[in-house]
């Protein structure tokens, strides 16, 4: 029985190696050769940080990082605003009619493919004869993580003890004044878990992008994918691994804060 | 006993048992309920509902699940609003008012203690919206805490107290705006045997000590007529009947009632009047049972006959029978089949010989098994006629 069970967690061991190093071995060897000295990518040359120090220098490079960080930071923070009214309306609001159809309308986003967000908002902004550049970047990224906010904010409502609310207005809290002093402290996680989902998302996201952006305001994503269309160089490595890094700690932080939010807010009943 | 019987008055003007308060009419009731009619969809939860509560009462609706007790209690509390009717509260119609508009308190089944507060800051909450002076919060909150006995736990957040404890703090929680009507729903429910039946006593001790109106929601008629100076019995969104524990157990207004509290032998049959002060029924499982003359006059021509079956009393041979009296006693032939002990008392379930099964519970007052009767065993089943209670539905 003991050998049996032995047997078993050996290969569940073996078939988890597998899994992650499918998973993180293509970028492992990116962030190795982020490092590497050579000028040819598949050479290895040697440790040097030469690449990083090319990036800070390369202007048009950081033009585009630094239009990635705010359409991200906009985008995100529209989006929470917008998410977090539209998961509390369906949430908390009467069961109004078509309450089922507004809310699968909100998820649609989230199974569309982008290239037809992409192509669709393309389509409003050149009808409504709209500038295309850092803002209607924004807004396209806006209308794309919207819906993942909701979601995230949603779930934790519907987790949330209903009567804990009606406990706060029946101590004296208007319905307003409820839900600021009791529902949004214990949502707040979820809301910070939305924020920096939507930030990820912002900054990674190539497609609608492409669609949405004009001349001269080129986002991270396109920048590197318009420069790797001319061949690799070392110097995309270094980017991709501080873009790595960089999404990694947001996602390290979100997923504790949303920990954080589903271990407080429940009822503490035993029933 | 007797005159409880002879007195089912759901409200009588006083009580020898137990001297309580008692709404008398021409006094403006502190609640009262009047007409009150809630719908969800197809279902109506509280059909026609009227009322009446007193000023330092502790009044209990009792039911099984699903009669409407609960909505009631939020439509107290403001989270419902009628269809109809009115709620007056002090003479005022609170029925359309908000639910931080109202003069009452709540304590929710599962507490709904604010996880990201202390229990100072919980307790200290409805004070701070009522914009309290802090030092006079400081002060309310020792109170509360000291009243509930929660000394040194004022810095904990309600996931590192017991389930006893967040009780408590609920119910100080409650208390700290001095309600005029303190509302409880299932206060115990969520607590186990033990602890329940301490915090039955100290809840009781705490409405007496402040005097204060408690209506509690609760599916568990002991906890009920232990606690509940009136009860009033719900079913199906009406209210079966208002009554004093001990009427309701004793003086039941409908066989439903008399079925839902506690345990009983009903006996349905036709009655004609016997001699005075009592009628006679004929029953089909027991022949002819005398029972005491009901207080209002029958009109309808079935009825049936409620028995506790601790009224009934069970003997080898039968009560001496006096001569004159021969219809003192009703008398049913059996024998036993099912004998349960359960420490205090025993149950026995006599099959009589129509084929009908009376049960008979006894209370063990010997140690020794001198009273008790084995399966098999011929008996005979005796009860007198005061103990009987005829009903009409």
């Amino acid at each position: 029985m003991a050998s049996n069970l032995n047997r078993l967690s050996r290969f569940n061991l073996a078939s988890l190696a597998l899994g992650l190093a499918f998973l993180y071995l293509p970028i492992v060897i990116l962030v190795i050769y982020s490092f590497n000295a050579s000028r040819l990518v598949t050479v290895w040359g040697g440790w040097s940080l030469r690449w990083y120090t090319e990036f800070f220098n390369d202007r048009a490079m950081l033009d585009a990082a630094w239009m990635s960080c705010r359409v991200a930071l906009a985008s995100a923070t529209l989006a929470t605003l917008l998410g977090t009214l539209a998961a509390v309306g369906l949430s908390r609001g009467e069961r109004f009619k078509g309450r089922m159809l507004f809310s699968g309308m909100l998820y649609a986003p989230l199974v569309m493919p982008e290239i037809i967000t992409g192509l669709s908002l393309l389509l409003l902004f050149v009808a409504l004869n709209a500038e295309r550049g850092f803002w209607t970047v924004t807004f396209a990224h806006t209308t794309l993580t919207i819906c993942f906010v909701a979601v995230v904010v949603q779930s934790r409502l519907g987790a949330l003890d209903r009567s804990l609310e009606e406990a706060a207005m029946d101590l004296g809290c208007s319905p307003a004044r409820a839900f600021a002093a009791v529902t949004l402290p214990l949502i707040v996680p979820a809301i910070a878990a939305g924020w920096m989902l939507a930030l990820t998302l912002s900054l990674d996201d190539l497609v609608i992008a492409s669609f949405t952006t004009g001349p001269g305001s080129e986002t991270l994503p396109i920048r590197i994918y318009s420069e790797v269309r001319l061949g690799v160089k070392p110097e995309i490595n270094a980017i991709c691994t501080l873009v790595i890094g960089l999404i990694a700690m947001v996602i390290v932080v979100a997923s504790f804060a949303s920990k954080l939010s589903s271990t407080r807010g429940e009822s503490a009943a035993p029933l | 006993m007797a005159e409880q019987l002879s007195q089912p008055d759901p409200q009588p003007v006083a009580e020898s048992a137990t001297p309580e308060p008692v709404t008398v009419a021409a006094d403006p009731p502190l609640l009262r309920i009047d007409g009150v009619v809630k719908t969800f969809g197809a279902v109506r939860a509280v059909d026609r509902l009227s009322l009446d509560i007193g000023a330092g009462e502790f009044f209990a609706l009792l039911g099984p699940s699903g009669c409407g007790k609960t909505t009631l209690l939020r439509m107290l509390a403001g989270f419902e609003t009628p269809d109809q009717g009115r709620i007056l509260l002090d003479g005022k119609d609170i029925a359309q008012m908000l639910p931080h508009q109202r003069p009452v308190n709540m304590m929710f089944q599962n507490y709904a203690l604010f996880p990201h507060l202390s229990v100072r800051d919980n307790i200290a909450f409805g004070l701070k919206r009522a914009r309290m002076p802090g030092s006079e919060i400081a002060a309310r909150v020792a109170e509360m805490v000291a009243l509930v006995r929660l000394e040194g736990l004022e810095k904990r957040k309600p996931d590192q107290l017991s389930g006893g404890q967040r009780q408590r703090v609920a119910l100080a929680r409650s208390l700290a705006r001095r309600p005029r009507v303190l509302l409880l729903d299932e206060p115990l429910a969520a607590l186990d045997k033990k602890l329940r039946e301490s915090t039955q006593a100290e809840l009781m001790e705490l409405q007496r000590r402040l005097g204060m109106t408690f209506i509690v929601v609760t599916h568990d008629q002991d906890e009920a007529m232990t606690m509940a100076d009136h009860i009033g019995v719900m079913d199906q969104g009406r209210l079966e009947q208002v009554a004093t524990p001990r009427q309701l157990y004793e003086a039941p207004r409908s066989r439903w009632v008399a079925e839902f509290v506690g345990d009983v032998n009903l006996f349905e049959g036709e009655p004609r009047p016997d001699e005075a002060g009592r009628i006679a029924v004929a029953t089909r499982d027991a022949g002819t049972i005398f029972a005491a003359e009901p207080p209002d006059t029958l009109t309808k021509t079935k009825v049936c006959v409620a028995v506790r079956p601790e009224k009934v009393k069970l003997s080898r041979r039968g009560p001496a029978l006096d001569a004159g009296h021969a219809h003192a006693v009703n008398r049913l032939e059996g024998v036993v089949t099912e004998v349960s002990y359960l420490g205090g008392l025993t149950v026995y379930k006599v099959k009589l010989d129509s084929g009908a099964v009376l049960r008979s519970s006894m209370a063990n007052t010997a140690r020794l098994e001198t009273e008790a009767y084995s399966v098999a065993q011929r008996v005979v089943a005796w009860f007198a006629p005061d103990d009987c209670v005829v009903l009409e539905q």
